[in-house]
């Protein structure tokens, strides 16, 4: 008797065990795609603040859809997962971390990607913004240094369905010679200058983006842009609305 | 405690020894901590960390009030029990600390950080607060020898702060703290002997621990560097290792090969190089900002990189005879002076640990130290400038701190006596008459640093008595680093020209040059507005003051007694960046200014509790006829607390540029004021002497110092070193003795009056300690070292006034009861 009662509480526990992951599976997806959305919200917030700085009011639309659609929790170490969709950067190991939203966006837009675009990604890192640009349409080369890291990241791009993504492990300073040249290139290694070759191998007319600053911290954006006849400006873009003079508009 | 006892506890002589050991041990672990926390995370929250770890003294004494009478029945072992619980703390704390893995960068982020933070707190407390209960028990127990044992414990944290600047030179600073465990099981040896205590037999099992402490396994006490920091970094990257290591009380060093992938360092490099540098070897200090060792082979033309940095625009301008370069670390500025063939060049560094780690790869840097044009020099820059009458063509400061270091506003809290008008006067007075100065700075958005550096140029040409400053300064820059030249003599139409042509050809910006036009700023490297060169403009107008008042950032020159260049901080300021915390604005935030605060904030919130835990808990009968009451001891200990700190923190200021090194001053001085104050202690006590003799003496001499001191530099600093030296035994050794004799004369009086608060004076004088570190500082900042002195003397003039009336001549005995 006291068998049976045992062996019915184990199935029932075992029952309940089963439609509990059900049922949390179920609310997972609802969240991220809940979550997804709020950080896409967040994000159109944090650049209508800085409109005066990066000289629009939206980004592109194209971006913001990708931004909703990237899953960006399959990035994240699961230690972070709940993290996945704040718009803040979160640590991915290695020392490296993955951009807050909002600086990937930002990112993507100033390199105006554009369907069957080559770009050049120096630092693959998780993989999320190698993702973005894959989902925009571009035809992307992605180079990470820390071994583990990129062996990681082109395993779960190749799973999350982004084959036309290349990746390698290596040294990202001579860039991808036999693949040059790139409409645009994104350095998110920090860089203690800008590799002559990566110049070279940036096609007339295409752009560059840098993040300078810390792991967490970006304090600035370098875009540097290289004109027709082979000329190179670059822009410093803060990614924050201030100036810094008190009355000054 | 009735009279017979009393009398006994007169007869014994209090542990002196161990006393003194106890505090050198407590000493030199909070110079360690520092250390260590340099290593694993970054030197500003190691100030943050250790200020408030030392509210353990504090804590002690709270504590004490509460549990005093039921240790002093078995006073040895208890003195005993804690001085072993000092030596677990000392290494468990410490280990158990870095393995929270607090990452300041995330606190803005992640709320988890403060939580880790506040533990990190309590486990270093705790070694501080068993080292205070051996001090405060013993103060209890021999509470007539309080002056004995005050001089004890002065004795040894002076002991302390030379013992262990001494030891790191030869330990490396994670060996030395398992080598501080296991000395403290030995004191615990020294007590039981001290107190003839029976049997003999556990003081082997002590040494037995100690050697136990001493050995423990690699793996466990490895240190845990932050993987942010710029080395863990690195070695991330297959290939790198670190091939050998150097430290000292200044830094550790670690120099990294890295043979897959070359270290390219070069910040700055135009966009128009075409080429990379040539292999490199790494010296990370304190396991961040790197410093490189370039090969150097007979093919000049490797170094053809030097020449599209910022810094070459001098050597675009003349053909420098004379070269003096700031900050010679592993030779970079060197090279680039050899590479433009400078005549003879004198570089001046202050670590000379970093000098030898280039001496010893001669054949890689080419004998770059060792040439027959080149002169290295060890010391701190300004006293080397004011000490030589060598007149220069060029004098160079290139970037000294690390980019991301400089970026988050950490170093705001350094002390930096490079960047000061007095600074810069004196770097324009060694040059020759059309010789340049150039000064070069990471870029930061918006414009900081650079135009402060700007101003302070534009102020020193002027205190030289220069009518058109405007006439006299250069200013270029690129998206990464910027750079200030300062002609002696007004630059010609001619130099401008070849300004002009080096920017173009490198896509540099052209900031400020004497007659430039608004439309041939911001060409280049383009921001939303020319920033930099309207700031320029502005600095140099008839309005320029209520330019910097409008500015967001501080950017109003720094001086030699506020000199705190790398500070930016404006408070109205504040609630705006708060505002943009999200789109993580935090990056605009002078961190260093705010830790400061918070540190003050926590501090001052810790030693509320600390002070009226007791008076809530345990309410102590109010007597009208104490002469102690609670108001007067905590008036007078937390007024003598903040004085004592606040004058030897400013003279260590005051004495660092007279010294030539900040660490043989911080050395020199501490151990002057606590040894005197030590002695000061013992006198005051036998001449039965009263409050208001010595504080009369401190005052006058600590005007009279502070005088002598702003003399020192400018006048006797032809000295050699240890003439210098004792100059400031013989200016601050008086001047400690008398601070010496107030607290132990206040607390003897206390402890005959009223036993039972010893142990809170104790902690409220304590908790002052550690406010008043944190507090010096700020006042420096905001009025200078010289108001800290002033402020000291106040603070002791209130001390005298609040010491009981009609016992002031009768200082070291009880005269109650």
């Amino acid at each position: 008797m006291l068998q049976l009662f045992t062996w019915r509480v184990v199935v029932f526990f075992f029952f309940w065990l089963f439609l509990q992951v059900l049922v949390s599976n179920a609310a997972g997806i609802d969240n991220y795609e809940e979550a997804r959305r709020k950080m896409v919200k967040a994000i159109e917030s944090d650049v209508r603040e800085t409109s005066l700085y990066i000289n629009k009011k939206s980004l592109d639309p194209r971006v913001m859809s990708v931004m909703g659609r990237v899953e960006r929790h399959k990035f994240v170490p699961s230690a972070e997962q709940s993290r996945a969709y704040a718009n803040q950067p979160l640590p991915i190991g290695h020392g490296q971390t993955i951009s807050q939203p909002y600086i990937v966006a930002l990112m993507t837009d100033l390199i105006s990607v554009d369907p069957e675009d080559k770009v050049l990604e120096i630092g693959t890192g998780s993989g999320y913004q190698t993702a973005v640009l894959a989902e925009m349409g571009a035809e992307v080369f992605s180079i990470e240094i820390i071994g583990p890291l990129a062996s990681k990241a082109a395993k779960r791009l190749q799973e999350s369905g982004y084959d036309r993504v290349k990746t390698r492990q290596g040294d990202g300073y001579y860039g991808w010679e036999e693949e040059a040249p790139f409409d645009a290139i994104m350095v998110t290694a920090a860089a203690g200058h800008i590799p002559p070759p990566l110049i070279r191998q940036l096609k007339p007319g295409g752009v560059m983006v840098i993040p300078v600053g810390s792991r967490f911290m970006v304090q600035q954006l370098v875009l540097v842009t290289k004109d027709g006849a082979g000329a190179l400006t670059t822009r410093q873009i803060l990614p924050v609305r201030f100036v810094p003079l008190t009355g000054e508009h | 405690m009735d009279k017979k006892a009393a009398n006994n506890q007169q007869d014994l002589a209090p542990p002196r020894l161990t006393i003194l050991l106890v505090s050198a041990m407590a000493l030199s672990y909070e110079i360690l901590l520092m250390r260590l926390f340099s290593i694993v995370q970054y030197h500003h929250f190691a100030y943050m960390v250790i200020s408030l770890s030392l509210l353990g003294y504090g804590a002690s004494g709270t504590f004490l009030v509460f549990f005093r009478q039921r240790f002093l029945h078995r006073f040895s072992l208890t003195l005993i029990a804690n001085i072993l619980l000092f030596g677990i703390a000392v290494i468990a704390c410490y280990l158990g600390g870095q393995h929270l893995l607090f990452n300041p960068d995330e606190m803005f982020w992640d709320n988890r950080q403060w939580l880790k933070l506040f533990a990190l707190y309590l486990f270093l407390a705790l070694p501080f607060f068993f080292a205070a209960n051996c001090i405060a028990l013993t103060f209890s127990k021999y509470r007539l020898k309080i002056a004995a044992i005050y001089a004890a414990d002065l004795f040894g944290a002076g002991l302390g702060s030379i013992f262990v600047i001494g030891l790191l030179f030869v330990v490396f600073p994670g060996k030395l703290l398992l080598l501080l465990g296991s000395m403290i099981f030995v004191i615990g040896v020294v007590a039981w002997l001290e107190l003839r205590l029976q049997p003999t037999w556990p003081t082997f099992c002590f040494i037995g621990a100690a050697v136990v402490l001493f050995l423990l396994p690699a793996a466990w006490t490895n240190l845990a560097i932050s993987p942010y920091k710029g080395l863990s970094q690195q070695l991330r990257i297959k290939g790198s290792t670190i091939v050998e290591e150097q430290s000292s009380p200044l830094a550790w060093l670690a120099v990294v090969k890295s043979d897959l992938v070359p270290l390219r360092y070069a910040p700055g490099l135009s966009l128009s190089a075409e080429s990379e540098p040539p292999a490199q070897i790494g010296i990370f200090m304190d396991g961040d900002s790197m410093n490189v060792i370039t090969r150097f082979a007979d093919d000049i033309s490797e170094l053809a990189y030097l020449d599209k940095l910022t810094t070459a625009l001098p050597y675009h301008l003349l053909q420098p005879q004379d070269v003096l370069i700031f900050g010679a670390g592993a030779g970079s500025d060197i090279l680039q002076a050899l590479y433009f063939n400078a005549g003879s060049i004198d570089a001046v560094e202050l670590n000379p640990q970093v000098v030898k780690l280039v001496r010893e790869r001669p054949q890689f840097s080419g004998n770059l130290f060792d040439r027959e044009n080149v002169h290295v020099h060890i010391g701190e820059a300004r006293s080397f400038v004011s000490g030589s009458s060598k007149k220069f063509d060029l004098v160079q400061l290139p970037m000294l701190e690390s980019f991301s270091g400089s970026a988050a506003g950490l170093y705001s809290l350094n002390e930096n006596y490079l960047y000061t008008v007095e600074a810069l006067q004196e770097y324009i007075k060694h040059l020759n008459p059309a010789g340049y100065l150039s000064m070069s700075r990471w870029v930061k958005l918006p414009p900081r640093d650079t135009l402060k550096l700007f101003a302070t140029a534009a102020e020193a040409l002027k205190n030289l008595g220069i009518q058109h400053p405007e006439a006299h300064l250069v200013m270029i820059r690129s998206w990464q680093s910027a750079s200030l030249l300062v002609k002696k003599s007004p630059l010609s139409l001619e130099e401008i020209g070849l300004v002009k042509e080096f920017c173009h050809e490198r896509f540099f910006d052209l900031v400020y040059y004497p007659g430039m036009q608004q439309q041939e700023a911001n060409r280049f490297n383009i921001m939303r507005r020319p920033y930099f060169y309207d700031g320029a403009l502005k600095l140099l107008g008839n309005d320029s003051a209520r330019f910097m008042e409008r500015y967001k950032f501080n950017i109003k020159p720094s001086t030699d007694d506020k000199p705190y260049f790398a500070n930016f901080f404006k408070w109205q300021t504040l609630p705006e960046i708060l505002n943009l915390k999200g789109q993580g604005g935090m990056v605009l935030l002078e961190s260093g200014y705010l830790i400061l605060v918070l540190t003050l904030f926590q501090a001052t919130a810790a030693s509320l509790v600390l002070i009226l835990l007791p008076v809530t808990v345990k309410p102590h009968a109010p007597d009208q006829e104490a002469i102690w009451s609670r108001s007067r001891i905590v008036v007078y200990f937390f007024a003598i607390g903040l004085g004592f700190l606040f004058l030897e923190i400013a003279f260590i200021q005051k004495f660092i540029l007279y010294l030539g090194h900040p660490l043989y001053a911080a050395a020199v001085v501490l151990a002057v004021f606590l040894v005197f104050a030590g002695m000061g202690s013992q006198f005051g006590q036998a001449k039965r002497i009263g409050v208001i003799w010595p504080v009369i003496i401190i005052l006058g001499l600590g005007m009279g110092d502070l005088i002598f001191a702003n003399l020192l530099f400018s006048v006797l600093n032809w000295f050699p070193g240890f003439i210098k030296v004792l100059i400031a035994i013989l200016m601050l050794g008086p001047l400690a003795f008398c601070m010496g004799m107030p607290f132990p004369l206040a607390l003897t009086d206390v402890g005959a009056a009223a036993p039972d608060l010893i142990p809170w004076a104790w902690a409220v004088n304590g908790c002052a300690s550690v406010v008043a570190a944190v507090l010096a500082t700020l006042l420096a900042i905001h009025f200078g070292f010289t108001a800290v002195v002033l402020t000291a003397l106040v603070l002791y003039g209130l001390a005298a006034a609040t010491f009981p009336a009609g016992k002031k001549l009768r200082g070291g005995r009880s005269v109650t009861g």
